[in-house]
């Protein structure tokens, strides 16, 4: 089936509310996010909650990853849309990666495979001085010409946005004539320290020129703001008559459109899918399950129990937890046994970094440590029930963690003193600097993997697999090279980074 | 050799005819039906990684092609005839005439009238390669017996000197690009190589000095031990076998001590030149950790071998012992002597107790299908002969050929022998994986 | 490099952040926003064959991480404070700064701080490489050149053997590092020294600097690198040789190395002993798989397109038709070559060999590109070599495919290279192998 086959529905009639902000209020401002701490999980959550959480900045610094990253990443994989990145063509360096997620993607779904719709204006030194919205009027029409997309999103880039390019007058022109929703998405690089703002930026997008009024309320439907990961959600669903409706990646547009008719809106990773959830709440009155995604038999327990009273199915819940709970004890135990007394380390964005604690947790691992890429110090519903590190930390709040925007230099530092048993990773790049040091390094590529119940059996499994034989970092740590001094490496980890501001 | 296969991976022993092939300037004859040399050719050569038939083989196969009145009446007038033209006709420096099944099993001569051109001076032998008697595997040893036994003649010793005994020629699709990088291995540690087939061997002038070497190094499975031991019998030379493919960084250095040992190499130009061929390939291993680290959600954890223990165990140490992934189960299937089997078995127990799996000696492909079905690891990767390419399917895994038959690759000097040859497997393994998934 | 591209196969001139994680222990420092690095990473080494980070690539890479403050209020103090973390937590030889897209647009004066570093000593060089410049050739060029013009010096004298290397563009070129080997192999084999500068064993800051003792400078490829070698000689006096087709196989290899060796006067018995050998294996080869390409012919490809750089659309035309007997259809190259420099090339596709020419078109758009590759009718099914995004396009033509131009996704690749004698078997093996796995 084509994509145009699997997407292709009848267009509403109903007209898109008043529009919001083209802009997106970065996280350091609208969530209080940071991206730098040193110190332990229960400090930081104590900081955080009392409004006083400050950020900590590095004289020193390796690269870190924008938003134009994150927002290109949920938008090029909406499969009847088209991206437009305004950039030079150095931007679109993440373009081939986007199509790989894509067409491995399309296979697992049964879709027909093709490549990724994704251009770039190519802006250069000309641009530059003269401005390039006569690219962006071409590229919009070429777009339109060659795919017949349902919508356009037109990135900003570090350089549309220094120049100060004017991207609404173009949309607006083209939408009118070509009748299609076109929205600009503000994920400049330079604006955020937290790339997580792009994901931001790409909803906002979506709830100002996609999302539609309902036109019939699915009481059935939980909407799951996501990533790319296969769909276990209905593992957990199902058995109590819920069905869920996995966003943004995979979709297409009229399956966005109708994001207000579910009864709910959860989320993999509440990190994510904040600014999504909230928006849809706010506008649409589409509850959000505020407790943290379900990871780790509590978290799960919670999660599943929230969805339950908001969908009236709480008489169903209380048998399936217990049943599932039951159906994976005996396994369960066996991990526990075998995994007792391995440290674990955690290198991951919030929160579902924290889920992944929670979840080695219950699988018997000591966690010795964690470093996430930054922290929000509050979610845009407000609520501290979402707190998903108060969750995963509440029986080891003393537990050392940091906050570090990538930061390979540290990391490395760190791990060679910790010395854990496995590193979680989920970050590219990052888990060959730990692999380097002889440790075994995962990195998470599926996220859903280890959700609900059952999903702890499928992660043990699959750590079980490569931890009984990590030949692969004895390899890479015998001919180790890290390109770091060994002044570096004897000083304290968190030595280059300043003081709170 | 007694039961029904389906999905064969062997032929018979007239299929040794291709090892004649592999020799430079050499001329097989064979005294057999008019179908076997090119249905030989095809399954040894052609569609198996698309070998062409080169010097003498292919069209080329000179053959008596024997008929029904060959059959009555007996078939050494006829062969005489032929021989007679392959000398005129043929261009050659060895001549060496295979019999087939049906002039065996009608009882030619076949040996006698080859000696009597042998008498004459003729650069002849004759090997009893009538196809009932084995595998082409077989075959190839009886072949390299026979000209050792029929040609050879004592030599003085030359120092340095190894003559190499590996896969056999054609079967394994690999087999010349391994010579020529055990020639350079042994070039490195300052010994020389003398190859016997392919194209950097010198052909006859190789055969003859045979007897003149230091060392007979048998790199394979169990091929070449009978060699080995015939020509320690008649000329005093020491051998070392080596059964595993050295594959990758540990295994390669692990074999060039060996070899550098046996023949006596200073260990500390032994070491300055293995120290440089390790730290190249780590530059290019550690390249491909990204991908090995972060795709390892989605590559398959475990790995099926279906091909010779020479492959299986050298493929699973690297695997298994640089890369971290875990063995499913091993499937031998060039029917080794039951004399080798535990040997063979020890070799894939070597790696740590976690890493044993079980190795069944089959080379029915119905059985090994049925048998991966049963496997309770699921989607594995499986490395083994075209045959295998529906199974991986049907399991949801992944597939690269690398053994007999090779219906899906183009085989020129490709091998996957060494410190190279494991950066070319990395390479293939992953390269296949990822041209399915997207 | 003006119009909207549909599925790039170029990036920025940031991408010469590549060039500096191919030299062995070099540290590229990135002053740009927090992204660029990472983008780049993605689209030139990682999704482009699996290749890695590298020493001090991928996450390892220091960076200024510029926010709307050094938007604002320019960001010359925090280039300072990284690069003075970089000098005291980096292990690194040679530190080369480049800038993104911000601090270019907003005037840092980085050429400025940096040479304050150099005055007291320390390797570090800049390089303007802000993303709108160009593309990620131009990066290369001007990466190589900032390092030449700020930190070489002079010989004190000349060695006769030995040569520089401009070739392939590191990371760019997926198959770069075994290309750069088997290169250095094949010059080794008649008698130099050749300079690689990138790669393993390439000798790092140190063979830098013994540029200027070379007797030649190497060009090889139809274009990339004679800036680099123009702003050589003008320095050094340093002789040029340009050789633009990037030798694959036994015909363009030995034409090559003839050339050299005549343009270096080196020994003529050596060279043709050299040569011999290695021809007679790779024919050895290329006879074997004789049987395979006559009694194929009906279904193997007929003509073959080639959608890649110029360097490779070149050099594997040459290939294909001098030692495959293969036809050409239309070529297209895809690396936007500077006006001055395209007469050349069609000239050089004109004369594939004699009586056969190819046309060209020059576009780095899929859009484009596909148009134009259906107008085209094919009797026999083509072959189409190019990057990844092609894909879609042979099945859509009922072609066959290979990926060998950035990006390369759906494949990991390690030191294969196709230059050279060996390369050549490398590229049969290669294309005939992925024409049978489609059966």
């Amino acid at each position: 089936m084509s994509v145009e086959q699997q997407f292709c529905q009848p267009a509403t009639d109903n007209p898109v509310p008043a529009s919001r902000s083209t802009s997106v209020q970065i996280r350091e401002r609208r969530l209080g996010s940071i991206t730098g701490f040193a110190g332990t999980a229960g400090e930081l959550v104590q900081i955080a909650r009392s409004g006083e959480l400050a950020e900590r900045e590095r004289s020193f610094t390796q690269v870190g990853t924008c938003s134009s990253f994150c927002a290109t990443l949920q938008l090029s994989l909406i499969q009847d849309a088209v991206v437009i990145n305004h950039a030079p063509a150095g931007c679109a360096g993440d373009f081939p990666m986007f199509n790989l997620y894509n067409r491995y993607g399309q296979g697992k779904r049964k879709l027909a495979r093709q490549n990724a719709r994704l251009l770039t204006t190519n802006l250069n030194e000309q641009d530059t001085i003269f401005g390039a919205t006569h690219k962006l009027v071409e590229a919009i029409h070429k777009a339109h010409r060659a795919f017949h997309p349902k919508a356009i999103f037109v990135t900003a880039s570090c350089t549309s946005g220094i120049i100060g390019e004017d991207l609404e007058s173009v949309i607006e022109e083209a939408e009118q004539e070509l009748g299609i929703p076109i929205a600009s998405v503000n994920c400049e690089g330079f604006r955020s320290q937290i790339w997580a703002t792009g994901w931001d930026a790409a909803y906002n997008s979506i709830l100002r020129k996609i999302v539609r009024p309902p036109l019939q309320k699915q009481p059935e439907t939980i909407n799951i703001i996501t990533f790319i990961g296969e769909d276990y959600f209905s593992e957990l669903l199902q058995p109590i008559g819920l069905k869920p409706n996995l966003v943004v990646p995979f979709t297409g547009v009229e399956q966005l459109e109708r994001l207000s008719e579910a009864s709910a809106t959860a989320h993999m990773c509440s990190t994510l899918g904040t600014f999504l959830a909230a928006g849809l709440e706010r506008e649409y009155g589409v509850p959000e399950i505020k407790s943290p995604p379900p990871y780790g038999l509590d978290s799960t327990d919670r999660w599943l129990r929230e969805v339950a009273t908001l969908t009236g199915k709480s008489a169903q819940v209380e048998p399936f937890i217990a049943a599932e709970r039951a159906a994976i004890a005996p396994q369960l135990e066996i991990f526990r046994q075998r995994f007792a007394g391995r440290k674990a380390f955690v290198a991951a964005g919030p929160s579902h970094g924290h889920s992944s604690m929670e979840v080695l947790q219950d699988l018997g691992f000591d966690l010795v440590g964690s470093c996430m890429f930054h922290h929000d110090a509050r979610l845009d519903h407000g609520d501290p029930t979402g707190d998903s590190l108060q969750a995963a930390t509440r029986h080891i709040p003393g537990l050392s963690y940091g906050v570090c925007n990538k930061q390979a230099f540290e990391l490395v530092n760190l791990l060679r003193r910790l010395q854990p048993d496995l590193v979680i990773v989920r970050h590219p790049s990052l888990a060959l600097s730990v692999a380097k040091l002889g440790i075994p390094a995962i990195f998470v590529d599926d996220e859903h993997i280890a959700l609900g119940y059952r999903g702890l059996l499928r992660y043990a499994h699959k750590l079980s697999n490569w931890l009984v034989n990590p030949a692969l970092e004895r390899t890479l740590a015998r001919s180790s090279n890290l390109p770091y001094t060994q002044w570096w490496l004897s000083q304290p980890p968190f030595a280059m980074l300043g003081e709170p501001r | 050799m007694s039961t029904i296969l389906q999905h064969p991976r062997h032929l018979c022993a007239l299929g040794g005819q291709q090892s004649v092939v592999a020799i430079p300037r050499a001329i097989p004859i064979l005294h057999a039906g008019p179908g076997c040399g090119f249905k030989l050719h095809t399954g040894l050569g052609s569609y198996n990684g698309f070998q062409g038939g080169c010097y003498s083989g292919g069209a080329a196969l000179v053959g008596s092609n024997v008929g029904e009145k060959e059959i009555v009446f007996g078939g050494e007038q006829r062969l005489r005839d032929v021989i007679d033209g392959a000398l005129k006709v043929m261009d050659g420096d060895l001549y060496v005439v295979l019999s087939g099944c049906a002039t065996d099993l009608v009882g030619d001569d076949t040996e006698n009238v080859v000696t009597e051109y042998r008498r004459q001076g003729a650069p002849i032998v004759y090997a009893a390669t009538g196809g009932f008697r084995g595998s082409n595997l077989h075959g190839h040893e009886t072949i390299v017996n026979a000209i050792v036994d029929q040609f050879l003649t004592p030599q003085a010793k030359i120092p340095g000197l190894v003559n190499v005994w590996s896969t056999v020629p054609y079967h394994d699709p690999f087999w010349a690009g391994n010579l020529t990088a055990i020639q350079n291995l042994l070039a490195g540690l300052g010994l020389r190589a003398n190859l016997l087939f392919g194209p950097d061997s010198d052909g006859i002038e190789s055969w003859r000095r045979v007897p003149a070497a230091e060392l007979n190094l048998v790199v394979s499975s169990w091929t070449g031990l009978s060699t080995a031991q015939l020509l320690n019998e008649r000329h005093g030379t020491p051998w070392l076998h080596w059964p595993t493919l050295p594959i990758g960084a540990k295994e390669t250095s692990r074999f060039a001590r060996a070899v550098a040992d046996a023949a006596h190499v200073d260990s500390q130009l032994t070491q300055a030149f293995l120290e440089r061929q390790e730290h190249r390939y780590h530059y290019y291993f550690e390249r491909a950790a990204d991908f090995f680290l972060e795709f390892r959600w989605d590559l398959p954890s475990h790995y099926v071998t279906v091909t010779d223990a020479f492959y299986g165990s050298g493929i699973s140490r690297l695997l298994s012992g640089e890369l971290g992934l875990l063995p499913s189960c091993h499937f031998i299937t060039d029917q080794p002597p039951t004399e080798q089997h535990d040997a063979i078995q020890q070799q894939f127990a070597v790696l740590s107790p976690e890493l044993e799996a079980p190795v069944t000696f089959t080379a029915d492909g119905d059985q090994i299908t049925a048998e991966l079905r049963e496997n309770s690891n699921s989607a594995p990767l499986i490395l083994g002969s075209a045959w295998e390419r529906d199974i991986a399917a049907e399991l949801g895994g992944c597939h690269l050929s690398i053994a007999s038959p090779m219906m899906d690759r183009l085989v020129a000097n490709g091998s996957y022998f060494g410190y190279d040859g494991a950066l070319r497997l990395i390479e293939d393994v992953y390269s296949s994986i990822l041209g399915v998934v997207q | 490099m003006s119009a909207t591209v549909e599925q790039p196969r170029q990036f920025c001139t940031l991408g010469g952040q590549q060039s500096v994680v191919a030299i062995e222990r070099a540290i590229p420092i990135v002053h740009g926003g927090p992204g660029c690095s990472g983008k780049i990473f993605g689209g030139m080494s990682f999704f482009n064959g699996f290749q890695g980070s590298g020493y001090a690539g991928g996450n390892a890479v220091p960076g200024t991480n510029s926010c709307e403050k050094d938007i604002v209020f320019g960001g010359e103090q925090r280039l300072r404070e990284v690069i003075d973390g970089a000098l005291k937590v980096m292990d690194g030889d040679l530190f080369v700064v480049l800038t993104g897209c911000t601090a270019d647009l907003v005037g840092d004066d980085t050429a400025t701080v940096v040479s304050e570093y150099r005055e007291r000593g320390v390797p570090i060089v800049h390089a303007s490489t802000g993303g709108f410049k160009g593309y990620n050739h131009l990066g290369h060029e001007l990466v190589v050149k900032a390092i030449i013009e700020q930190l070489l010096e002079p010989a004190k004298a000349i060695h006769p053997k030995l040569v520089n290397v401009w070739s392939v563009i590191p990371y760019q070129d997926t198959f770069w590092a075994g290309n750069l080997s088997a290169i250095r192999e094949h010059l080794e084999g008649i008698g130099l020294e050749a300079n690689i500068l990138f790669g393993h064993d390439s000798g790092g800051l140190a063979a830098w600097k013994r540029i200027p003792e070379a007797a030649f400078n190497l060009v090889l490829s139809p274009w990339v690198g004679l800036s680099i070698a123009d702003v050589l000689r003008q320095r050094f006096g340093t002789p040029v040789l340009h050789y633009p087709v990037l030798p694959i196989g036994a015909v363009e290899t030995t034409r090559f190395l003839r050339t050299v060796a005549e343009f270096a006067q080196l020994p003529f018995q050596p060279v043709e002993d050299f040569i011999v050998k290695k021809e007679g294996h790779f024919y050895h080869f290329l006879d074997r798989a004789a049987d395979f390409f006559m009694e194929m012919r009906w279904d193997l490809p007929g003509r073959f397109i080639n959608i890649s750089d110029s360097i490779y659309a070149l050099g594997i035309s040459r290939f294909l038709v001098n030692e495959l007997s293969l036809h050409p259809a239309q070529q297209v190259v895809t690396d936007e070559p500077p006006e001055e420099h395209r007469e050349a090339i069609r000239r050089h596709f004109a004369e594939l060999k004699e009586k056969v020419s190819a046309e060209v078109i020059f576009s780095n758009d899929s859009d484009t590109i596909s148009r134009q590759l259906h107008k085209q009718g094919y009797d026999l099914p083509p072959l189409i070599v190019g990057s990844s995004w092609d894909r879609d396009l042979a099945r859509e033509i009922g072609g066959f495919h290979l990926s060998i131009a950035m990006p390369v996704m759906d494949r990991l690749v390690l030191d294969r290279g196709y230059v050279g004698y060996e390369g050549g078997l490398r590229l049969i093996e290669d294309i005939y192998g992925s024409v049978l796995g489609t059966y």
